[in-house]
């Protein structure tokens, strides 16, 4: 969870990028570094295979600005989301203080896009959270694809419960900070309550 | 449970600064870190001008969690002390409870001497960060008593708005 340090007036908190493989986690974290000032943000780390999967984890440090006097860190993280990194999965979770849901909206990824969610569950349950209890929000990516499921049905199926969600077609831009500013506006409420 | 938010306060920082530099000096060690087990740089001593610390700090906590999932595959806890050796420098990596301390060091040391000194500050951590957990978790449970530690400051969250999220984003 989030790391308060009163001594550097520092806070600290870990984002994770949660979805199916191939989804747009990535460029989410590729857009926010390009288009960050080089003085808000640390180098980006992608851990990937040769052919640009993630294989463990990107992660991107930025610092958003300052609240009360103390410095807003954010690190964000995406997992790899391939079925079969399920154990690295599980690993990037620990600690996190927010989630966002990449889905892919293409008609052919919604079982990739639930069989994800399931897992997402799952292995929240296995580190002791609960998403309804979570910062969480979603965005629903490749807007821009001609066989794209309504965002009705994609609320039905992904979003029960009506958490924010957005649009995104992650690779111009679209999407990207609005979501990014609603999982840290949420974390930081989030925080606000548990102190 | 997963944990509660690490909060550090000065009089702890200090401490952990201080007993950071004892070892740094003792081990001979070229940079010498401390890092959340979640990734995140408590604090760092010695050459970490040229040092992407941040990246170290987080790659760090994902190696250990790692090394830590292969562990309990082979019916292990976790293993507690990673070793990196290179051509010139190496790091040394020790878990202790939910931090991590980082030692580089290249060949004004050894190994041998790293994991003595390590061994011997390991403790000393400990007992720092369970008093900085027992701070943060007695207030909770019985208010000021007579041996609660000292209160901590104001939260800085207390009085945060949505306005002053706005602003962040420009």
């Amino acid at each position: 969870m989030a790391f308060i340090n009163y001594s550097a007036r520092e806070i600290n908190c870990k984002i994770v990028y949660y979805g199916p493989g191939l989804g747009g986690k990535t460029t989410n974290l590729l857009h926010i570094y390009k288009k960050t000032n080089p003085e808000a943000k640390g180098k980006m780390i992608s851990l990937a295979t040769e052919s640009e999967r993630t294989l463990f984890f990107d992660f991107l440090p930025l610092a958003l600005g300052v609240i009360k006097g103390f410095k807003i860190r954010f690190h964000l993280y995406t997992v790899p989301g391939q079925i079969f990194y399920d154990a690295s999965r599980k690993l990037i979770l620990r600690g996190v203080d927010g989630v966002v849901f990449v889905a892919d909206s293409q008609v052919e990824r919604m079982e990739a896009n639930l069989e994800s969610m399931d897992n997402l569950n799952k292995n929240l349950k296995e580190q002791g959270y609960q998403l309804d209890n979570l910062p969480y929000t979603i965005q629903y990516n490749k807007r821009d694809l001609p066989n794209v499921v309504s965002l009705e049905e994609l609320n039905r199926a992904l979003n029960p419960k009506g958490v924010p969600f957005f649009e995104g077609v992650a690779y111009q831009g679209k999407g990207v900070f609005e979501t990014l500013k609603e999982i840290a506006k949420q974390v930081i409420m989030h925080l606000k309550k548990g102190t | 449970m997963p944990d509660p938010s690490l909060i550090m306060y000065e009089e702890e920082f200090r401490q952990i600064d201080a007993e950071l530099q004892k070892l740094h000096q003792q081990a001979n060690a070229k940079a010498t870190l401390l890092v959340d087990k979640n990734g995140q740089l408590i604090t760092c001593v010695g050459e970490s001008q040229n040092l992407d610390t941040t990246s170290l700090a987080s790659l760090t906590a994902g190696n250990i969690a790692a090394a830590g999932g292969m562990a309990q595959l082979i019916g292990e806890k976790e293993f507690s002390i990673l070793f990196h050796e290179g051509e010139r420098e190496n790091i040394h990596i020790t878990l202790i409870g939910r931090v991590i301390l980082v030692v580089i060091f290249d060949q004004r040391s050894s190994l041998g001497l790293v994991r003595l000194r390590v061994k011997k500050s390991a403790e000393s951590f400990s007992q720092i960060f369970n008093r900085i957990l027992q701070k943060v978790e007695k207030p909770k449970v019985s208010g000021e008593s007579a041996e609660a530690p000292k209160l901590a400051p104001a939260s800085p969250f207390s009085e945060i708005t949505e306005e002053d999220i706005e602003k962040l984003f420009g």
